[in-house]
């Protein structure tokens, strides 16, 4: 091994495909953009529409209630909705978002419930639509509270208290800690984006240095020249390597950045704040450090696989076909160490990616479980090794490098 | 110095089996002289010189190029060789001068002697105006004058041409023959592979001509012509080779 030589190599390589705008598109620019865009634009667009849905009066049909005018009179004197006169076609309005809600109100509902008789109300929704489950959240809550008024007053009447029927209060408050709060609500997402970042900022240099270069005829040339095959092999890779981390890194910093600045716009105003996007979740900084270290041997993982790969194809086409669909085989194992309940085990952790996945949730909550973390870094240091033992293998096969 | 014992190579392929694309093939060629490496397309002409530069490796015999042999010191052959193909294209996104630099250094130049070597170069070829241009913007003969003097810049003392004027137009085509022969006049060992028989007349001291993989007949072209008794190296080629129907 001549480290000269892989220098050699590297800084070429490094300066070629800075010199490359579709790399420099997928490496740095895309990643850093779309970031904030995503953060910017989802949280922009959702404040306005949750804002807008909860600054509507929603429209309530009233069915029924003719001989029950408790009710009636109660749901004319709520300003939280626009009651609107009964029509047949309630159910074809709903779905047309004319009516959020209908409110069924049976014969003789109250003369049943001043009898002790059983009785409901029916309301009648759009499931999944926004403005609709604003309307039913607050007609549940009017019926709620004149059901409570309801059993206060017949208590009263009787000379009881009211806590008769409501002994005791349940109190809630939460004493996890913010980053645990925090590792459970995003640590599976985290490393899920971190896993893809790593491979597609490793696919387009992988595939740009191999296939591409023997579609160009440059792969001949510089074979031609004095370096062996392991240190060629070792400058790429370091040069995909480099490129897969950049993106992680770029991608990150402007996460995090626009993550901190889309927080303090929302927890800054109200509407943002009512619909709970407010708070920035706390990760544990050692959990994040450790991460970032346990990112590393997947980053030299996708590298060496993807380089790999990517040789084997005659065209920048071909190989583009053969590394692409790896994608789905490495967001599977991603998005199942976000499942909840899926819990880390000796078993798990060999499993590549998704060690990554379960671990990562855990360091960012602040769980450090030593014996797993060592178990998963070296399991995916062997697996570093050998995909990138297979790509000097392939290197050396003339098979390979010559199939034209 | 150039010498092919007995080299052979084989692939397999699925539909034909094995295929002995080099067939037995042994040569010589001393500094100052060219050889020229004569015959149709998959006659076996770009396995033979890959052999020799040790892109491939001989399924059996052997070749010893400038003094290393391709099997044992495969490294020390590449230093001491200048490989020009029509398919050893250059780096778009790098400049003239850049890709002289590289692979400079890849030969363990110093960057001293790269500049001077570089400066020797580009008056020789006369490429200071485009020296610190990218290649991807350049005419076909400007890529060719890149593309000598990466092959050049570690002064090789051999060189190995596989129908380096492939593809080019006049001009371009001429440049090349040119360079191939002040390589000659320099006395480096040079050998030359070709399907054009004016380039081979032109050009080469001595002339093997490949067929299915085995060298069928070497010698000066005028010693090709008297043994053969034909006219001009198409009819010996055409002879040798077997025939019009062999010769496509």
């Amino acid at each position: 091994m001549n480290f000269t030589t892989i220098f050699t190599v590297y800084t070429k390589e490094l300066r070629d495909m800075l010199r490359d705008r579709r790399t420099l598109l997928s490496m740095i620019i895309i990643p850093t953009l779309i970031m904030p865009g995503l953060f910017f634009a989802v949280g922009y667009v959702g404040m306005k529409v949750v804002k807008k849905a909860r600054a509507e009066v929603p429209s309530v049909m009233l069915l029924g209630a003719a001989d029950s005018p408790g009710v009636r009179n109660a749901l004319e004197g709520f300003d939280g909705i626009a009651l609107l006169p009964p029509s047949d076609d309630w159910r074809e309005r709903i779905s047309n978002k004319e009516v959020r809600a209908v409110v069924e109100v049976p014969e003789d509902f109250e003369a049943k419930v001043a009898a002790g008789e059983p009785a409901a109300i029916q309301l009648y929704h759009y499931e999944g639509e926004l403005k609709s489950g604003l309307a039913l959240r607050r007609l549940r809550d009017f019926f709620r509270d004149l059901r409570t008024q309801m059993v206060e007053t017949r208590l009263t009447d009787r000379g009881l208290p009211a806590t008769l029927v409501k002994p005791f209060d349940i109190a809630e408050e939460n004493v996890a800690p913010p980053e645990k709060v925090g590792g459970n609500a995003i640590g599976g997402f985290l490393p899920y984006m971190i896993v893809i970042l790593c491979f597609t900022g490793a696919m387009y240099p992988a595939i740009d240095l191999t296939a591409g270069e023997k579609e160009r005829g440059t792969m001949e040339t510089i074979l031609c020249s004095p370096i062996g095959r392991l240190d060629l092999v070792l400058g790429k890779f370091l040069m995909v390597l480099t490129a897969s981390l950049s993106t992680v890194a770029c991608s990150m910093i402007s996460a995090a950045i626009s993550l901190t600045v889309a927080g303090s716009m929302m927890s800054g105003s109200a509407a943002g704040s009512g619909a709970g996007g407010g708070a920035i979740p706390l990760l544990h900084p050692l959990g994040l450090i450790g991460m970032v270290g346990m990112v590393l041997p997947f980053a030299v993982f996708f590298s060496a696989l993807q380089l790999s790969i990517a040789l084997a194809a005659k065209t920048y086409k071909e190989a583009q076909s053969y590394v692409s669909p790896l994608i789905v085989v490495v967001i599977l194992p991603a998005v199942i160490g976000m499942l909840p309940g899926v819990e880390l085990n000796a078993k798990l952790a060999l499993v590549p990616v998704l060690n990554l996945s379960l671990v990562s949730k855990e360091m960012v909550s602040g769980v450090f479980n030593w014996g797993y973390i060592a178990l998963i870094f070296g399991s995916s240091c062997v697996y570093a090794a050998a995909a990138l033992g297979l790509c000097v293998r392939m290197f050396n096969r003339e098979s390979v490098i010559f199939r034209t | 110095m150039i010498e092919a014992h007995h080299l052979v190579k084989t692939f397999k392929d699925k539909k034909r089996g094995v295929i002995r694309a080099v067939d037995d093939v042994s040569f010589t060629c001393a500094p100052g002289r060219i050889f020229g490496l004569l015959g149709a397309n998959g006659a076996g002409k770009t396995t033979t010189l890959r052999l020799l530069a040790t892109l491939l490796k001989p399924t059996s015999g052997t070749a010893v190029v400038a003094g290393h042999d391709v099997l044992r010191a495969p490294l020390d052959v590449r230093r001491n060789i200048g490989f020009l193909a029509a398919s050893t294209a250059l780096y778009g996104r790098l400049t003239a001068r850049e890709t002289i630099a590289y692979f400079g250094r890849l030969n363990g130049m110093t960057d001293s002697a790269i500049r001077a070597r570089t400066a020797e170069l580009a008056a020789e070829l006369d490429m200071d105006e485009f020296l610190d241009r990218r290649v991807e913007k350049f005419s076909t003969g400007m890529k060719q004058k890149t593309s000598i003097a990466r092959t050049l810049v570690h002064d090789p003392a051999v060189l190995v041409f596989d129908e380096p004027t492939l593809g080019l137009d006049v001009m371009a085509a001429r440049t090349i023959v040119k360079f191939v022969r002040e390589c000659r006049a320099r006395g480096k060992t040079v050998i030359y592979s070709t399907h054009i028989m004016s380039e081979v007349e032109k050009l080469c001291d001595t002339i093997g001509i490949i067929h299915g993989g085995r060298l069928l007949a070497q010698g000066t072209l005028a010693e090709l012509k008297a043994t053969y008794q034909q006219p001009d190296m198409e009819e010996v080629f055409v002879h040798v080779v077997g025939g019009e129907k062999e010769a496509a």
